[in-house]
């Protein structure tokens, strides 16, 4: 406890007292992103009129209003949501199986998903029906993974349930490639391909409506028990040493985790390496206290994914699909992450 | 009074792989139990049985006179506080938040903690001469103040009794002493205190009594200098061994090495 420690704790206490303001900056970031965002596309609208359609206060630009309820602002909107999502539940894992490395599909949500929604596409099924697939698909592969993992006793809990995921995720990822081969290559295959690399192009006002409800269902379990997420984080023997029902708290955080990611990967499509990337980055500048690295996590992932999405749609004519930006990003930062050494995790 | 712990005809160890049998210690109030034995005789094991982390596959441990199987972790976790091994976190928590974690069996499901709890953390931090270390992040600091960290968590943790897996493996020479020293300032405000340690001067150091595991079974129980002999370290770890009181009144043990 000499004077290199002095020194560290003298950084350390600037970087975490920091966190609070850090928070409420990164509030006025996102309204700020989200107005800029709902200002700038194919029908440019200024700043008044975006006030005014916010508002319900008369608009004499009838193409505009039109523009920002029915297309723009869901689209905008979705994008908060399902970046808040992603990150959250990624936040969520990541602490969950104390691995830095871990996204929020890594119980098999997301392929669970893509694949409920890709047989709503090769059954020709109205969009509705791909969301509603796509929702349940995420939910019934994770509760699989969750059945089989909890029927291998006498084993590390964590380590079996991981296992379970990348199995019963490589297997519906079979099923996705089988119902691909099957697909009509003229009319259902793009859809498929589209999907299985995410857009928010097609949101709908109803989708944002939709699914607001469970998002809010997950995240309130999640903010609830944060406490106890954190002292999950130490691992199951710790935890229940300190008078924690570890398994019980992991199968309720799980399934908000999973509630709020499948509800969100409908609207959207898989959407990767938010999930992955944010959590990391929120955890270095708030630290791992789940207290604040929810909010933190959140609120980055719903501006990054606003920034990328509003890229997406203003950068070409033809609109790339975010899963392929998020990847683009994604990868060379992470690999920047890593090659920076180990600060944020151990 | 009853004891704080008490095991009865406890077998511990896995379904099919059983460690140990027939294990009897009760622990008093007040009381510093040592437990000395070789590597790989089941100390942990017993350790993490009397906790509940692992079931007992025979027998039975008692808790303040409740069997342990009838109680939730949350009133398990408010009679016995745990110290594990100094270990790695996987994720750079402060110091402060790493002991306040130690309140959880005091909060409801949903509450985090509150000034109430944040003025029992700095309390046990306090005691444990670590205050300066609250900020400072678990995963860099050293081995030694980890595991006054994770002592302190349990101090906060506010239990009648402490169980320590070798509270000062790891450890370099100073610190060792330092652990051993905040065990006896504990013991003398009235904590039982269950640890084990591979070395036996420091079950003369700081213990009122000391056991022998031995192949899964206790085979003796009793005041230090009356279980600690020659005799008993050779059969244990099968070394020549010369016991010696120094001229402080402190006893140390001297292994004779081979020529």
């Amino acid at each position: 406890m000499g004077m290199q420690m002095k020194a560290d704790d003298a950084t350390l206490n600037g970087r975490r007292l920091a966190a609070m303001p850090f928070i409420a900056g990164l509030v006025i970031l996102v309204v700020l992103l989200a107005l800029g965002a709902a200002m700038i596309g194919a029908y440019p609208v200024t700043l008044g009129t975006l006030m005014r359609v916010l508002t319900g206060t008369g608009v004499s630009d009838a193409t505009a209003e039109t523009v920002l309820l029915q297309v723009r602002l869901p689209r905008v909107a979705a994008a908060l949501i399902v970046g808040a999502a992603l990150a959250g539940a990624g936040a969520v894992y990541q602490g969950l199986f104390r691995n830095p490395l871990v996204s929020p599909d890594i119980l098999g949500v997301s392929t669970g998903a893509g694949l409920g929604a890709v047989l709503g596409i090769f059954l020709s099924m109205p969009l509705a029906f791909v969301q509603l697939f796509a929702f349940i698909g995420g939910l019934a592969t994770v509760g699989i993974v969750y059945l089989i993992a909890s029927s291998v006793i006498g084993r590390e809990p964590v380590l079996v349930l991981v296992l379970a995921g990348v199995v019963v995720g490589s297997l519906a990822g079979a099923m996705i490639s089988l119902l691909k081969v099957l697909a009509d290559p003229y009319d259902q295959l793009p859809a498929i391909t589209f999907w299985l690399l995410g857009s928010l192009a097609s949101t709908r006002p109803q989708d944002v409506l939709g699914v607001i409800p469970a998002v809010v269902v997950g995240l309130v379990p999640l903010v609830l028990m944060r406490w106890r997420i954190n002292v999950l984080s130490l691992g199951d023997e710790e935890a229940r040493a300190l008078g924690v029902e570890a398994g019980r708290v992991r199968l309720v955080v799980v399934a908000a985790a999973t509630l709020m990611t499948a509800s969100v990967v409908a609207i959207s499509g898989v959407i990767g390496w938010v999930g992955l990337v944010i959590p990391h980055i929120a955890r270095m500048i708030v630290g791992p206290n789940f207290d604040r690295l929810l909010p933190a996590s959140m609120l980055l992932g719903a501006g990054y994914l606003l920034l990328v999405d509003t890229c997406a749609r203003t950068m070409a004519q033809v609109e790339t699909p975010l899963g392929i930006l998020t990847a683009i990003l994604g990868a060379p930062f992470f690999l920047w992450l890593l090659a920076r050494g180990r600060e944020g995790w151990n | 009074m009853s004891p704080t712990i008490e095991t009865q005809d406890l077998g511990i160890g896995y379904p099919g792989h059983p460690v140990g049998r027939g294990i009897n210690v009760a622990i008093s109030p007040g009381e510093v139990v040592c437990l000395l034995g070789p590597n790989g005789c089941g100390k942990t094991t017993l350790f993490k049985t009397m906790l509940g982390l692992l079931d007992a596959q025979e027998g039975e441990v008692w808790l303040d006179g409740a069997p342990l199987t009838s109680l939730p972790r949350n009133e398990v976790a408010k009679r016995i506080a745990y110290v594990p091994q100094a270990h790695t976190a996987h994720f750079p928590y402060r110091v402060i938040d790493m002991v306040l974690m130690g309140r959880t069996a005091h909060l409801g499901t949903f509450a985090t903690p509150g000034p109430h709890d944040h003025e029992r953390a700095n309390d046990a931090l306090d005691t444990l001469g670590i205050t300066d270390l609250a900020e400072a992040e678990y995963t860099r600091i050293s081995g030694g103040q980890r595991q006054l960290a994770l002592v302190a968590r349990a101090l906060a943790q506010d239990t009648p009794t402490l169980v320590m897996d070798e509270p000062t493996a790891s450890l370099d020479f100073g610190n060792q002493v330092l652990v051993l020293e905040q065990i006896m300032k504990l013991s003398g405000t009235g904590l039982s205190i269950v640890l084990s340690t591979h070395n036996p001067d420091h079950a003369f150091a700081c213990a009122n009594s000391v056991a022998i595991l031995n192949e899964g079974a206790i085979c003796a129980h009793g005041a230090p200098e009356k279980v600690i002999t020659p005799k008993q370290l050779h059969t244990l770890y099968g070394v020549e061994v010369s016991i010696e009181k120094l001229r402080d009144g402190q006893t140390v043990c001297a292994p004779s090495f081979a020529h």
